[in-house]
């Protein structure tokens, strides 16, 4: 004998479920699933659905939605239904995406999920069965159980003022401007499951026409949960929850949006596009002879914040990679950066480079004081250290160090901005260190310098640090 | 060859478009948030899926998402969101489902700081989630490794079903070097068999991981560890730099090898015969290579950030058959060579206790 007369959006024969019954659902006698299960698999069919819908059933009673619905399952995690059914629509919007979730699932541990895909009103359809109970661990108090409902965690029944008032998702989703239809409906008497019926419907109905969230939540009886027989529990879902939890619809733009109206753009992978895109990220700089490197600069820049450190370092760093040269750039990261000094690490070398940070510089730019005070000591003996006496009093160790003391902002300003004061230092550096040619440097930062407004300046200001050092 | 000089954190990005990846779901956290910046702007732009997720832990699970349906997907964040995605990971792990995640580990534990860290060795290695399972941990240590090695572990995590992680760290994903540009895969793994895609040809699928059947649970897991074994045969992936005649050998992997490496030449200039066993993939981690380097070095080192945790398993390789030296920073503090150096000195010295 057939429990009930089966939709082809079941499978004939539950094979998936465990045991003997395999014509069978596992739910109670009375439980409210049964029902909701049946107008979905009807909706589907009658809307010619099936075969590309996807159904996600989380952790519940209803996780077994794979055991009885004859189209694609996803098992979630509790309360993740609504990001994996959010997933699933985005990287194929043509599939019909049902999230089936209970009170405990999307109302508590997925609240979150369940308000934030009904904000970003994703296209797929979620259906809520409301029983006031957490059934499948054992009857424990649900975020929609009842005030004064007793249950395995309120057993002297619920507490507003402990427990908090049952929560009404419907309302609540009501007042975000993107979800599309929100219906709440009950298995209570036969009038209300014709309207439960239609709901169902009409949601399916609204994502298979690309119109965007649709939401019914469905006020349902748990027999064994509420420890009722199924007649009492039918009565008491009608005379009881749905004083609290009253139907109607509390959102419904079905009819004012054109179709696809939330339709979602997703690509395959294809090859060819992905080659040509990835192709453009590639450098100006172009491909070059590669140069040859004196010797490995490993070089640390370090001033206050805004006098371009961070800048410099690039565009040294990208004058060794044009110039065939292994690279590494990074900013000071950590507890360094405190009290408004940047700094960075740029080592240009021949070979493999070990550690990119650079602890012991061979070349050292300070733009700030305090920077000398700080790492002066750091260089290594025969070291470059080129100091912007505009900013900087002080001087450092003549007899350690190579020192280049250069007015750095002052010829920046000549130049036109104080910005291209880093320039003048790049073009201090590369005259100190005889590491490229001043015109190999120049034709990299013409090529790298976005606003083609700014390369003449920076040409200027590159000149002028060069010359600087080579006639002093 | 198209070259770009750029930051690790966007190299992955960049393997990840060339290795066919379509979805991005992330949420924000230093120092990973730049992944998200960078798929933020390209995954669009190749008509893919970019979510910036209310969580990590819905990040997590809409990678769950898309990665049951066959395509490839990824999220990425630092330690404390790693944390909150293990469940997911387990669950991808569970389902036999291919993502890949990336962790540019911070100090912890806790809120900890942003700075450089190797702590969540673990959490990575040993499983993290609830149930038997591994993510296979691949730690680049410059951006060409942060974008080949997420090539590689979205073919890894496509090959076995399985999670794949990428181990890094602040320095790494925070660090610019020059980047040769990858083309993109010329194939993808065909799915169907197994995916749900919403495609009528797939509406037979289940993705799950739920075995309610102690026996066939049992099954299930038995299952998955001789696949984990079949991964430890023929995945291990190392370098070994200068260890043919060390006395000492030093491990170390990410942004540290990166500072062993040039604390081992000037070991060696100093004539100390010091060399360097890199694990590139942490899990499976490179035991065998590590058992063999006992017969032959006289002492071991293992040098991480952190309190010590790949110094278990270096001491697991090599088995009781020379000493296993430990040197660790954390909190964010990276030891620099000198500091290293000294060390290596010390222990050839005889001076520092196993």
């Amino acid at each position: 004998m057939k429990t009930f007369e089966k939709s082809n959006g079941f499978y004939q024969v539950f094979e998936r479920k465990s045991g003997p019954a395999k014509e069978a659902t596992h739910y109670c006698p009375g439980c409210g699933h049964g029902n909701v299960h049946k107008m979905i698999a009807e909706s589907m069919e009658e809307l010619g659905l099936t075969k590309r819908t996807v159904f996600v059933s989380p952790v519940g009673c209803s996780v077994f939605g794979y055991y009885y619905f004859d189209c694609g399952n996803f098992q979630a995690a509790h309360g993740r239904a609504a990001a994996v059914a959010t997933a699933v629509k985005r990287t194929n919007p043509d599939a019909i995406v049902i999230s089936y979730q209970g009170d405990g699932d999307l109302a508590a541990i997925g609240t979150a999920e369940t308000i934030h895909a009904a904000n970003r009103g994703e296209n797929i359809t979620v259906f809520f069965v409301n029983n006031a109970i957490y059934g499948m661990t054992g009857g424990q108090m649900a975020p929609t159980t009842m005030i004064g409902q007793r249950s395995a965690t309120t057993p002297l029944g619920r507490k507003a003022d402990i427990h908090g008032n049952p929560i009404r998702m419907c309302e609540m989703l009501a007042t975000l401007p993107a979800p599309t239809y929100i219906e709440r409906v009950a298995i209570g008497h036969s009038k209300h499951i014709m309207k439960a019926r239609k709901a169902i419907k009409k949601a399916l109905r609204i994502q298979a026409e690309g119109k965007g969230y649709s939401f019914v939540e469905i006020v349902s009886a748990c027999p064994t949960g509420w420890k009722m027989d199924p007649v009492a529990s039918r009565d008491w879902l009608v005379n009881d929850m749905l004083k609290v939890f009253p139907l109607g619809v509390f959102k419904d733009e079905g009819d004012n949006l054109d179709d696809d109206s939330w339709k979602r753009h997703f690509e395959p992978f294809d090859k060819d596009k992905v080659d040509v895109y990835l192709d453009r990220m590639k450098s100006a700089v172009g491909e070059v002879e590669p140069t040859v490197l004196p010797k490995d600069l490993n070089c640390k820049f370090a001033g206050f914040g805004g006098q371009g450190i961070l800048t410099l370092g690039l565009f040294l760093s990208q004058i060794g990679m044009r110039g065939g040269h292994h690279v590494s750039w990074f900013p000071a990261y950590g507890p360094e950066m405190r009290g408004g000094t940047a700094n960075c690490s740029v080592n240009l070398s021949t070979n493999r480079i070990g550690t990119p940070l650079v602890d012991h510089p061979n070349v050292l730019v300070v733009m700030n004081q305090p920077s000398l005070d700080l790492f002066e000591k750091d260089v290594v003996d025969g070291g470059t250290i080129i100091i912007d006496s505009t900013v900087v009093e002080g001087t450092a160790d003549t007899k350690r160090l190579n020192v280049v003391t250069i007015p750095a902002s002052d010829i920046a300003d000549e130049v036109g901005t104080p910005k291209v004061a880093n320039v003048v230092i790049l073009g201090a550096l590369v005259a100190a260190t005889d590491a490229f040619t001043p015109e190999f440097c120049e034709s990299t930062l013409r090529a790298i310098i976005k606003k083609k407004s700014l390369i003449d300046m920076n040409m200027e200001a590159f000149r002028r640090g060069y010359d600087f050092v080579k006639n002093s | 060859m198209a070259k770009q000089f750029m930051k690790g954190n966007d190299a992955i990005i960049v393997g990840a478009l060339a290795a066919g990846c379509r979805a991005y779901y992330g949420y924000p956290i230093t120092p990973a948030s730049e992944v998200a910046h960078a798929a933020a702007l390209h995954f669009p732009a190749l008509g893919g899926v970019f979510i910036q997720a209310e969580s990590e832990v819905s990040a997590i699970n809409m990678v769950y998402g898309t990665a049951g349906m066959g395509i490839r997907t990824m999220t990425a964040s630092s330690s404390p969101g790693f944390s909150l995605k293990q469940e997911g990971l387990s669950y991808c792990a569970g389902a036999e489902l291919p993502c890949v995640v990336v962790n540019i580990v911070r100090g912890g534990p806790g809120l900890g700081n942003i700075a450089p860290e190797q702590a969540d060795y673990f959490q990575i290695t040993k499983g993290g989630g609830h149930g038997n399972y591994r993510l296979i941990a691949l730690a680049p240590n410059g951006a060409q490794e942060m974008c080949d090695l997420t090539m590689k572990a979205f073919e890894l995590a496509d090959k076995y079903r399985n999670p794949a992680c990428i181990m890094a760290d602040g320095i790494t994903g925070q660090m610019m070097e020059v980047v040769d540009i990858p083309k993109g895969v010329t194939d993808l793994p065909d799915h169907s068999e197994w995916s749900v895609t919403g495609e009528p040809e797939t509406s037979g699928n289940l993705v799950s991981s739920i075995v309610l059947d102690p026996h066939d649970l049992e099954d299930h897991n038995l299952k998955l560890d001789a696949k984990y074994k079949e991964i430890m045969a023929n995945e291990v992936i190392f370098e070994e730099y200068k260890t043919e005649d060390a006395d000492l050998i030093v491990v170390a992997y990410g942004v540290v090898s990166r500072i062993v490496y040039s604390t081992v030449d000037m070991a060696r200039k100093q004539g100390l015969k010091v060399g360097l066993l890199r694990p590139i993939t942490l899990w499976p981690f490179p035991t065998e290579v590590i058992a063999r380097l006992a017969g032959t070095a006289s002492q071991f080192l293992a040098v991480e950030l952190s309190t010590g945790q790949m110094v278990e398993d270096v001491q697991l390789a090599v088995n009781g058959k020379v000493p296993v030296h430990f040197y660790g920073r954390c909190g964010g503090v990276v030891p620099g060579s000198k500091e290293l150096l000294d060390e290596f000195t010390k222990i050839m010295e005889g001076v520092t206790q196993s």
